[in-house]
């Protein structure tokens, strides 16, 4: 990940998404601190944070700099997390590499996958793309019963690995593995939507018509962005087989995907300090919501209070702050930049369903 | 755990598609813990019971058991309640060498001491039981067409291999996943098939969709359930008022009947349930919780006051546990499956009752034996040390 160019900065803006990719580089010694630091708990919840960070980069790529509406990411990790799974129980037990080659083969799998969706998802708009996103989550079960010969139904497959090298516990080898694969994501992703892909992203979300007259091909930069997005849910969702040591169709719901557009909205559309306020607080929120029902002694209200307390916090960020929590330490340090603007504005859009 | 505390954790179905009577097992669980730390807990250790809320979700059951064992820091777990669910944290829950007892499920996978050595099951695994199940059928329904309908998972999978052992190939099968509570196709199916006598290995909630969906299609094979999904309370409350669709239903079980007045663990439970469960509608679910606390605090007391995971384990292979059930139980170094036969039941108008001979048998190729049931009443308890 040494291969960082810098390009000539086009805009102001641009010279700070600069610096956040040294943000993202001094965060690895802090998340090897933390490893170290927190009880296994705590780490196998960084961990998570770290799993979830995959998936909001790429969702907040796609919905935030592009404009496409996915509600069937969960579906792409799900491919994800199966692919690896496969892979991993053919090839475990030759040692650690094994798990590079899985996590690639579910790149891979996912990003084919994401290229044949995209290419339906270039041709609708909002509530069919929304429609068409939708049915790709809906379907995973059903997948997975019809083939219950690969995939084992509801049950799932477990996922054989090897054991961490040397003596490092699971929880601080999971973190390793997860946060390498965050990290690694969004310094691809900060790379690539600086340049001139993330230019054609922004022109292709702000008004389609006038891209197409600057020369840029729509549909190829609508269908690109799927498939970026699909190669980070997809790594998302191999890295949560690694860590649930299983797949099952249960572990991505419908409702995962609901919750990951939410954590991106609420952590800020289109920028990825927001993709991380909204991993963690796609961690945090329901750990919260079980804790409150611990102490009233209410466990029925556990599987629904997340949910609910998702959609609470959604409201009052939209209220407080429609850039997302990411454009409240934007706005302490005072910037202003006409295209932060017109991301809450789209944010804000968005969620008023005024989109043609 | 502590001098004066043992926490142990569980995972259940508190909501969703298998929350329809399981979820009272685990407060009647606690409820006799409570009964039991009343009277001092065992060895002067008060029993607290952690209640986690999978929604019989794999994914989710991966999350809860995380939070009991790295958060909570349970001594152990029991009764982790499903077979999709709790075979995805066998791995885990050896990692961390959490003892992981009685599970409340039929998998065979409970039983692989060399593989999961902390790990014991509780049920009669499934294929014993079909193979019990089986060998009624092929007594009374000789020369019917019998079918089968199950779980799409080890649950189905366990259990029609006990029923073909027995029958040899069933005429004609489907499964469901609990994800879909839809079983119109399968039920059409089988009707299609002219089955004469269909076998389920189904939770609650699908042996009463089911029947309910057999009836609604003018289907009406002679239904022979699983003991995890023929709790008559549970399958009538789920029917309603097609409750009278259960009448004839054949099912077995292996631990005393709720209704059965005359039994003292049940008196026993009823007053339990009265003093600490607030007073929950007293029905099988509600027994085989508190059965499971009984064999819990029966493995703590044969461990003795120096309790470690290891020397608990080591108390439970030793065995030679007795309690409410009706079948034995057969713990050892090599053998680590649930309790070893069962009764056949039989809905009659709106009563479950035993009838019949008690049966044993092993998940291979085994004879089903009959044997008369001897059942060791509560007197001694040990609920003080």
């Amino acid at each position: 990940m040494t291969a960082v160019r810098e390009r000539v900065p086009t805009r102001a803006g641009e010279v700070v998404r600069g610096r956040g990719r040294l943000w993202i580089l001094a965060a690895a010694p802090l998340i090897l601190a933390l490893t170290y630091i927190l009880p296994p708990f705590r780490t196998y919840q960084l961990a998570t944070v770290g799993a979830y960070l995959c998936v909001t980069a790429g969702l907040t790529v796609l919905t935030g700099l592009n404009g496409q509406l996915s509600l069937g990411h969960g579906a792409l990790m799900a491919t994800g997390a199966y692919t690896l799974a496969l892979s991993q129980n053919a090839l475990a037990g030759r040692g650690q590499w094994t798990l590079a080659v899985s996590a690639a083969a579910a790149v891979v799998v996912s990003t084919a996958v994401g290229a044949v969706v995209g290419l339906a998802a270039a041709r609708l708009r909002g509530p069919y793309l929304a429609g068409l996103t939708l049915a790709v989550a809906v379907v995973v079960p059903s997948i997975t019963s019809t083939f219950d010969g690969t995939f084992n139904s509801d049950q799932g497959l477990s996922v054989a690995l090897d054991p961490p090298p040397g003596y490092i516990p699971v929880e601080r080898w999971q973190a390793w593995l997860c946060w390498a694969g965050a990290l690694i994501t969004l310094l691809l992703l900060a790379n690539l939507i600086r340049g001139r892909f993330g230019r054609n992203l922004r022109a292709v979300r702000d008004d389609e018509a006038a891209a197409r007259l600057a020369g840029i091909s729509v549909a190829r930069t609508q269908v690109m962005a799927f498939v970026v997005s699909a190669a980070c849910a997809g790594l998302g969702g191999a890295l949560f087989a690694v860590l649930a040591q299983s797949v099952s169709p249960g572990a991505f719901p419908l409702a995962l995907s609901l919750f990951l557009l939410m954590a991106v909205v609420i952590g800020g559309l289109g920028s990825l300090a927001g993709a991380l306020w909204g991993a963690l607080l796609l961690v945090a929120l329901p750990a919260l919501a079980n804790s409150v029902t611990d102490r009233f002694n209410a466990p029925r209200l556990e599987g629904n209070l997340p949910l609910a307390v998702f959609g609470v916090v959604l409201v009052i960020v939209m209220l407080a702050a429609p850039g997302g929590i990411a454009s409240l330490t934007r706005r302490v340090r005072n910037e202003t930049h006409p295209d932060r603007a017109s991301r809450s504005r789209f944010s804000r859009r968005l969620f008023r369903q005024r989109r043609q | 755990m502590t001098d004066t505390e043992i926490l142990v954790g569980t995972h259940m179905p508190l909501t969703g598609p298998a929350a329809a009577g399981y979820s009272k097992i685990a407060p009647a669980t606690r409820a006799y813990f409570e009964h039991v730390n009343a009277a001092g807990g065992v060895y002067g250790r008060k029993i607290s019971y952690k209640i986690m809320d999978d929604t019989y979700n794999p994914a989710t059951t991966q999350q809860v058991v995380r939070e009991l064992v790295l958060q909570d820091k349970v001594f152990a777990i029991l009764n982790g309640l499903g077979t999709p669910t709790h075979t995805g944290v066998l791995d885990f829950l050896k990692t961390n060498r959490v003892p992981d007892l009685f599970v409340a499920s039929g998998s065979r996978s409970w039983n692989q001491p060399e593989k999961y050595p902390g790990t014991f099951g509780f049920n009669p695994d499934y294929t014993v039981e079909g193979k019990i199940l089986a060998s009624y059928v092929q007594r009374e329904q000789k020369g019917q067409k019998v079918c089968f309908l199950g779980q799409d998972d080890d649950f189905g999978r366990d259990s029609l291999a006990g029923i073909e052992k027995i029958l040899g190939p069933v005429a004609a099968k489907q499964t469901y996943v609990t994800s879909n509570p839809n079983v119109g196709p399968q039920m059409g199916a089988l009707k299609q098939a002219g089955c004469q006598v269909v076998m389920l290995a189904t939770i609650p909630g699908f042996t009463a969709l089911s029947i309910g969906t057999a009836a609604k299609i003018g289907f009406k094979p002679k239904f022979v359930v699983s003991n995890v999904g023929a709790d008559y309370d549970t399958l009538a409350k789920q029917l309603g008022a097609a409750a009278p669709l259960l009448d004839g239903l054949v099912a077995a079980n292996y631990l005393p009947a709720s209704n059965d007045a005359n039994d003292p663990w049940i008196t026993l439970f009823k007053q339990i349930n009265t003093k600490y469960n607030g007073n929950a509608a007293f029905d099988n679910n509600i027994v085989y919780g508190m059965s499971v606390a009984v064999l819990f605090v029966e493995a703590l007391k044969a461990t003795g006051k120096d309790l470690t995971r290891e020397s608990l384990i080591a108390a439970v292979e030793r065995g030679g546990f007795k309690g409410p059930s009706i079948a034995p139980l057969r713990f050892s170094k090599t053998d680590h499956s649930g309790y070893a036969g069962e009764q056949l039941s039989k809905v009659t108008g709106t009563t479950q009752a035993y009838f019949g001979d008690a049966y044993s048998t092993d998940d291979g190729d085994g004879p089903v034996k009959a044997y008369t049931p001897t059942v060791v009443p509560p007197a001694a308890l040990p609920t003080q040390k």
